[in-house]
């Protein structure tokens, strides 16, 4: 039966149809029409922020639309969980494998479809596992299915998440970054999965940064940019010059140059910095009154190498000298001690303490300032925090106002009015604009300027690449954990930077 | 201007403190004026001093659990601690030995350091809290019988029995209590140590972020929590007038539902004293009020547990809709 459906032609299979999906007050989709044809490959590209995973997280049920819908085989289907998207055949492949690590290949493979036994309740282990070898075999896979999944590698989980996805009769297999951790020849194996994926009529979402990877396996390419479809197109059709030209060209309306400084003498400086699986041998230096711009695709290493040196997670190797001297960073408040501030990436996990008010998230890094020994003095914490309120424009009712019950952007400069409040000389700003509204990103991106105005040093991570261009004295480019170039902002393009950001 | 601001913040501040524990006073309100129709003798200024008299170790425990719960960690060792402090006090309490402070020193200083251990344990050796303190409890309970050779410690001091006492009618131990509580609110409310339990429960990645020392604040939980234990133990012991090693069993478990009646959470970064006293004092009233209504002590047993599930439900029904 399933078998006659499938052989129905090179129809479209799922469809997107003009969705829309807003979080807070930013858009992350405006409008996405998205055609999937059964047994293609189809490749979904786009910048960090672009939109990809909102939209595949919309085929497979973990996000609703706003607006539009999603239709299966020409029927409007409402996918209110992967559940209930796995019913209709449709299957995620997530880029942090979630696999249960104590059970076996074989409990894995077909959980939440075990065989039953004789007895009501029981589950019939003999056909379990030769269930489970049956569909590794479809995918000429090796590995023993009574082996506990942790045992696996990456690639190796993969294909059992592939092989669960045959198992459970999906039509579509949707794979974000599936080849962002695994070796060389297990990229080979998993293009062979795809192309038993892609005889047995599954239709295939694939998203990806690697160039190579696209032109090799993809039958389709459909890009985003800033949550609006830019262009469908037959892979033969492109090469990569094209690609990337559609990729960014982001425009850069409302977003003003700063004017450049004179940058004053180095105050930290960083040599061989590294961590295993997450960077190696990164080594630069930042001066005052400069903005030095950190570019590169998310994993490539930006945010650990920061979280490194304000000692988040410290580094295994390498040193950080900080205004000529060498520093240990073992912990935040040892690089607080030397002057460093970060604005960390994830606002809701490592900026703010959600049950607490506006006034005692902004003090609670400087809370020693505002203190006679131990003891708080309210009145000159009330008066700290309502100068910072003023001076960054948070917009609140009142001080003690919780600060979860504000806007993204209202939260976003609670956190940097809490970083700056204890005057770092050192600002390390980690996507401080990823998530907010133009508004207050145009007050983020102002200040920025002030701080290396006032002759600060300022470490800039973002994934926008205008802003980078715009904000920016120099801009480093990180690749798959390595630093691999300075740019100079005034003369590169986004294009360039996207050519050394991509891995190869 | 700025003098009416202040006021006008602390009136709201007050008020926001205020509604969160409207619910509990109202319960509590409406207890003790249905007992008092159906007991009288509710009352009275006796049974009123014997109710603060029977809270008053319950409540110092559950000061002390409310900081390691406001970290968002537990401790489950309280009740051992309890034993293991009342015996360590009991051997040095006896009648022309040393004065009264070294065995109530004792007592805490005791607590303090199984305190400091749970903390080491905890914040060193990254064991869960459940666990850390699960294993204290059993260790403690065992230092309590080897000290006193599994026998009550007896032959005590006057001066010992007397912190059991009155004084001028109110029983010391409530007094106690009320310091503690006093005490244990302002620090919540104006140190760092306070704001930072606050902290570290609320978002522990942020706390550290924010260049807290996130390991010094949950040890300094456990100490205070260790050492109010270990005052409790000392007024256990005073009250009973022997150092019981097998006292204090299950005394955690009415100490941190107290806490949680009084709407901190469990999962840390919410709460405070205020609530904790309320928890105290609800869970005694109930408790009195079966006593006078002679509901045999096997239903009480039953009773307190539904209500503690009650209250908790009921409280988390109320957080969860006044969020949107």
């Amino acid at each position: 039966m399933a078998l006659v459906k499938r052989k129905m032609g090179n129809g479209v299979i799922l469809e997107a149809h003009q969705v829309s999906k807003w979080f807070g007050g930013v858009q992350a989709l405006r409008d996405v029409s998205f055609k999937l044809r059964r047994g293609e490959v189809h490749a979904l590209m786009g910048e960090n922020g672009a939109g990809k995973s909102t939209l595949v997280k919309m085929l497979a049920g973990l996000h609703v639309p706003d607006t539009g819908e999603i239709r299966l085989n020409g029927q409007r289907v409402t996918l209110r969980s992967p559940h209930e998207a796995m019913r209709h055949g449709i299957a995620m492949i997530h880029q942090e494998l979630m696999p249960v690590p104590d059970m076996t290949v074989a409990e894995n493979l077909l959980l939440g479809r075990e065989p039953c036994g004789r007895l009501p309740g029981t589950i019939d282990r003999r056909k379990l596992k030769s269930e489970a070898r049956r569909l590794l075999s479809l995918l000429e896979a090796e590995m023993p299915v009574d082996a506990p999944m942790r045992t696996l590698s990456v690639a190796g989980m993969q294909t059992v998440e592939i092989a669960r996805a045959i198992g459970a009769d999906a039509s579509v297999v949707i794979m974000d970054e599936p080849t962002a951790a695994i070796s060389e020849r297990e990229v080979g194996a998993l293009f062979q999965a795809i192309r038993t994926l892609k005889s047995r009529d599954v239709a295939i979402v694939y998203i990806t940064h690697k160039m190579d990877e696209v032109f090799k396996i993809s039958d389709r390419i459909t890009v985003l940019r800033d949550g609006l479809h830019v262009a469908t197109d037959e892979a033969q059709n492109l090469d990569e010059p094209q690609l990337i030209a559609l990729m960014v060209g982001r425009k850069l309306t409302s977003l003003q140059v700063r004017e450049h400084s004179v940058p004053g003498r180095c105050v930290l400086s960083v040599k061989g910095l590294s961590r295993a699986g997450a960077f190696r041998d990164v080594g630069f230096e930042l001066r005052r009154g400069e903005v030095t711009g950190l570019a590169g695709l998310m994993g490539a290493g930006r945010s650990e190498v920061a979280s490194a040196i304000f000692g988040l997670v410290p580094a295994d190797e390498g040193t950080v000298w900080v205004d000529g001297s060498e520093a240990h960073i073992r912990h935040p408040e040892d690089a607080m001690r030397l002057g460093i501030g970060m604005v960390t990436e994830d606002r809701q996990q490592y900026g703010l303490v959600p049950l607490m008010s506006v006034c005692q998230n902004i003090s609670l890094a400087a809370l020693n300032t505002c203190c006679r020994g131990p003891v708080i003095c309210h009145a000159s914490e009330a008066e700290v925090a309502s100068q910072s309120i003023a001076r960054y424009g948070i917009k609140v009712s009142h001080a003690e106002q919780r600060v979860n019950q504000l806007s993204g952007g209202n939260q976003q400069k609670v956190v940097i009015a809490r970083t700056l409040l204890p005057e770092p000389e050192i600002v390390i700003l980690d996507e401080p604009t990823r998530g907010i509204d133009v508004g207050a990103k145009a007050e983020v991106h102002a200040i920025i300027a002030e701080l290396a105005r006032q002759g600060r040093a300022v470490l800039l991570i973002s994934s926008e690449l205008p802003e980078l261009l715009a904000l920016s004295d120099r801009l480093l480019i990180m690749r798959q954990g390595k630093l691999v170039t300075e740019l100079d902002p005034s003369t590169t393009t986004q294009e360039e930077i996207m050519q050394y950001a991509m891995p190869i | 201007m700025l003098c009416q601001f202040n006021r006008e913040k602390i009136v709201k501040r007050w008020l926001t403190t205020w509604n969160s524990q409207i619910g509990l006073v109202i319960a509590l309100l409406v207890t003790c004026i249905v007992l008092t129709f159906l007991r009288p003798h509710f009352l009275s200024v006796a049974n009123l001093t014997n109710v603060v008299r029977q809270v008053s170790i319950n409540g110092i425990l559950a000061v002390g659990v409310t900081f390691v719960l406001l970290s968002g960690g537990v401790d489950l060792s309280l009740g051992s601690m309890v034993a293991l402090t009342g015996v360590a006090a009991a051997h040095l309490a006896h009648p022309g030995g040393y004065p009264l402070m070294v065995p109530v020193m004792a007592g805490i200083l005791v607590g303090a350091a199984c305190g400091a251990i749970n903390g080491v344990v905890i914040t060193r050796g990254n064991v869960a809290p459940f666990i850390a303190t699960l294993g204290m409890m059993t260790v403690a309970r065992g230092g309590a019988l080897v000290l006193s050779h599994g026998r009550p410690v007896s032959n005590m001091s006057p001066a010992m029995t007397r912190i059991a006492g009155d004084w001028s009618h109110i029983p010391i131990p409530a007094l106690i209590l009320a310091a503690i509580s006093l005490w244990a609110a302002w620090m919540l409310k104006n140190t760092r140590q306070g704001r930072y339990l606050y902290a570290v429960g609320g978002n522990e990645k942020a706390a550290r972020a924010a260049g807290i020392n996130v390991r010094r604040v949950k040890f300094l939980a456990y100490v205070l929590c260790g050492a109010l234990a270990g005052l409790a133990g000392v007024v256990l012991a005073a009250r009973i007038t022997t150092g019981q090693p097998n006292a204090g069993v299950a005394y955690e478990l009415d100490a941190i539902a107290a806490v949680v009646i009084g709407g901190t959470s469990l999962s840390g970064g919410l709460g405070g004293v205020g609530g904790t006293l309320l928890g105290v004092l609800l869970m005694g009233v109930i408790g009195n009020g079966l006593d006078l209504l002679n509901v045999s002590s096997y239903y009480q047993q039953i009773v307190k547990g539904v209500i503690i599930i009650g209250a908790v439900w009921f409280d988390r029904r109320h957080q969860s809709s006044g969020k949107e």
